[in-house]
């Protein structure tokens, strides 16, 4: 349900999204798979399709932009993001003298 | 996996343990056939979607779970009592310490925690369930089984055997062989789903479902730490069941993420183990903390001070339990500038707790202070606690770490928080809601003698261990030589263990004895108590409240009793009440999921396909279902409010 709170009449934001999804997974594991390409490129590839990705759900499933109480979402966004860099630059940091 | 391996053998103690299990469960269904009451379990608990019910349950296994978890603990203090025991072998004792650490904290304290959650937070907030009660049965189903599933390994298959961390490689194929770790895997997997939706669940209930008037700063504080608890367990499960998954996969399809050879990482389980494996502990000890500011304020007969304060540092308590995780692995060899940095992360966490401890201090200054039960507990935690939390910013400092680590100094401290935080605040939370759950007082002799039995025990068992860590005993041993000079501290500590013991037993009679003879609580407010739960009856109506309350203050029901001179209902005001239907699909569900989980563990895939079939069908059925629950009339209302009152 939006902010002006009535219901689509077919879900095409999800089902767009859903199709997206799909085949953005099935290209990156193309890319990773059979594409031939060198080892650094399929990475920075495969890392830009998860992140157009994540926002592509976090628009179409997960309704960021349409919440009234957007001072909350924000909070949330940034935390969310805090805890994902803890995480991910945090280990490689951590586990970088057996890398 | 041969069919001559499937039943664990060759253990007088297991055999025992068979025939206990066979005779408990023709027992049971005796009993329930005898009194024909199938259908009342069926009708009034296993499809419940009540909050207040799910939460006893919860209990209910959480103290079954502290008895296995228990008789774990003293099979060990009876093999270290002395040296050279024969009392248990090296493999029985790898597997015992195993089962004994996954299982309190994860079978025993987080379910106890979640239960008094359950029953508690609606009432608190003035609410009439949770916001998916639906889902709120799934969780707890989820986490019965999970549970089920890792306790079963002890006589199928055989148990885990890698430490409650499981660390890699230890616990690769490579040098564990049976199907013990594969259990912890995937049963640690479905309960820790259950967990995470939980978590989902009381966040939007405490955001969204507070009653009118009742702002952030008007919640009670046991809200309060179970709103953050919900973050941690949003932002840390989910490391959990990603580590989790990658192991299941090491195991059962021989990738390599975590093995020696082929580029896997062993350490990387460690970490993410960690990452997840600290707000775990916050996770059980901030509602902890949330318990005993409640008991304090209620039994100081004050306001609890510093409520501002006291916010402030669970949300910086939060905040920390994220950037200390490697403090659990200094001995890694990560280097001086992660183990450094990590170092002073983790003393910072030593500040907001600090603050918390001279907040409940203060509470306690010029207040009019009742020594019943669940007071004494509280009490008790401080001293206790500040031991726990004093010896941990000692095992805080990296370059002192390489000589407490893995030694009985760092076991003596973390049971110092978890028991002394943890396990105290749920028996104190026990003895003060007890009434709320079922109508009537524990009886406050017999919790005393719980208490001082449990509590002194609790030092005589634990305190030598902080010395025997000093002279070099290390966990995880099964036995040591009579010249280390350790006998006589290892005796008095089982001694304090078997005193822990009989506090437990203590606790069990009482439960009996007070169903039997306890005072029966007919005012439902039996401790004159400050928060909305104390405004509803004991136990209280299964949609909670008449009327939504209107709240003017903290210490909501505290003001009405000065205002208004208690909760005042108006029949005029009564509408019917909009309630959620029972539902059986979570218990069958989750049933399905523990049969995929069984299929896993022994890669039976195509039990483990038909199980997973039966998930999807469920969440398919559950997406086409239209059922908006149903409505109380009000002439229904009048009679069960009546009804209720009357204690009848």
């Amino acid at each position: 349900m939006g902010a002006n709170g009535h219901h689509e009449s077919f879900p095409w934001k999800h089902i767009i999204g859903f199709v997206l999804s799909l085949v953005l997974t099935f290209a990156a594991l193309w890319v990773a798979l059979s594409s031939g390409l060198p080892l650094k490129a399929v990475i920075v590839i495969i890392v830009v399709f998860a992140v157009i990705q994540a926002s592509l759900q976090l628009f179409m499933f997960m309704h960021v932009n349409e919440s009234d109480s957007g001072r909350i979402q924000t909070f949330n966004m940034a935390y969310s993001f805090f805890i994902a860099i803890v995480v991910v630059a945090g280990s490689i940091w951590v586990m970088q003298f057996v890398l | 996996m041969k069919w001559s391996e499937f039943f664990v053998t060759g253990e007088p103690l297991i055999y025992a343990a068979d025939v206990a299990i066979v005779l408990t469960m023709v027992g049971i269904v005796f009993v329930l056939t005898y009194f024909k009451k199938w259908k009342w379990l069926w009708n009034e608990w296993l499809t419940t979607v009540d909050h207040k019910k799910i939460g006893v349950m919860y209990i209910i296994c959480a103290v079954l779970m502290l008895f296995r978890g228990g008789v774990d603990a003293l099979l060990m203090r009876a093999q270290l009592t002395a040296p050279n025991m024969k009392f248990l072998d090296a493999q029985h004792y790898n597997e015992i310490f195993t089962t004994h650490g996954t299982i309190m904290i994860l079978f025993m304290a987080m379910p106890f925690i979640i239960g008094l959650m359950n029953i508690v937070v609606p009432l608190q907030i003035g609410a009439r369930d949770v916001a998916f009660p639906y889902l709120n049965a799934l969780s707890f189903w989820l986490f019965f089984f999970g549970a089920l599933l890792f306790n079963i390994s002890f006589v199928i298959g055989g148990s885990p055997d890698a430490g409650w961390t499981a660390y890699f490689p230890l616990a690769s194929n490579e040098f564990s062989h049976g199907v013990g770790n594969n259990y912890y895997a995937v049963a640690l997997q479905i309960s820790g789903i259950g967990t995470l939706m939980t978590g989902i669940n009381f966040l939007v209930t405490i955001l969204k479902m507070r009653a009118p008037g009742m702002t952030l700063m008007r919640m009670p504080m046991f809200t309060w730490t179970i709103l953050i608890t919900c973050v941690l367990i949003i932002f840390a499960f989910p490391v959990l069941t990603v580590a989790l998954a990658l192991m299941t996969f090491d195991r059962l399809f021989d990738t390599q993420f975590f093995t020696m050879a082929n580029g896997g990482m062993s350490m990387l389980w460690a970490n993410l183990f960690w990452i997840w494996g600290h707000p775990e502990v916050y996770i059980v000890i901030l509602p902890a903390f949330g318990i005993f500011s409640e008991v304090v304020s209620t039994f100081a007969g004050k306001r609890l001070f510093g409520y501002k304060a006291m916010v402030g540092s669970i949300v910086g308590i939060a905040f920390l339990s994220f950037i200390v995780w490697v403090h659990h692995f200094f001995t890694m060899g990560a280097g001086p500038a992660v183990n450094s940095a990590f170092s002073i992360t983790t003393m910072a966490i030593a500040i907001p707790t600090g603050v918390k401890i001279f907040n409940w201090l203060f509470t306690l200054r010029k207040g009019k202070i009742r020594f019943t039960t669940a007071m004494l507990w509280s009490l008790a935690f401080i001293p206790n606690f500040v031991i726990g939390g004093v010896t941990g910013v000692m095992l805080a400092m990296a370059a002192a770490d390489y000589q407490y680590h893995n030694s009985y100094f760092l076991i003596a401290h973390f049971h110092y928080v978890l028991i002394a935080g943890t396990v105290f605040a749920c028996f104190a939370g026990l003895h003060y809601w007890y009434p709320k759950m079922f109508g009537h007082i524990l009886n406050e002799r017999l919790g005393k003698w719980t208490f001082w039995l449990f509590m002194i025990g609790f030092n005589i068992c634990f305190f030598p261990m902080y010395f025997l860590g000093l002279m070099g005993m290390t966990r995880r041993m099964y036995t040591y030589s009579e010249g280390l000079g350790w006998t006589p501290l290892n005796v008095v500590a089982t001694v304090g263990a078997a005193l822990m013991g009989i506090g437990f037993i203590v606790l069990c009679y009482n439960i009996y004895y007070s169903a039997r003879y306890g005072e029966r609580d007919m005012t439902g407010d039996p401790w004159n108590g400050r928060t909305l739960e104390w405004a509803t009856a004991s136990p209280p109506v299964h949609y909670n409240f008449p009327v939504t309350p209107v709240v003017e203050d903290l210490d909501a029901y505290w003001v009405m009793k000065k205002k208004y001179g208690g909760f005042q209902v108006k029949e005029e005001d009564l509408k019917p009440i909009h309630m959620p239907s029972n539902s059986g699909r979570p218990f069958w569900m989750s049933v399905a999921f523990f049969v995929a989980g069984f299929g896993l563990v022994f890669k039976w895939f195509a039990l483990a396909i038909v199980g997973a079939l039966f998930i999807v069908l469920g969440l398919i059925l559950r997406s086409f279902e239209d059922d908006d629950g149903y409505y109380i009339p009000i002439d229904e209302i009048k009679r069960m409010e009546r009804a209720a009152r009357k204690g009848a």
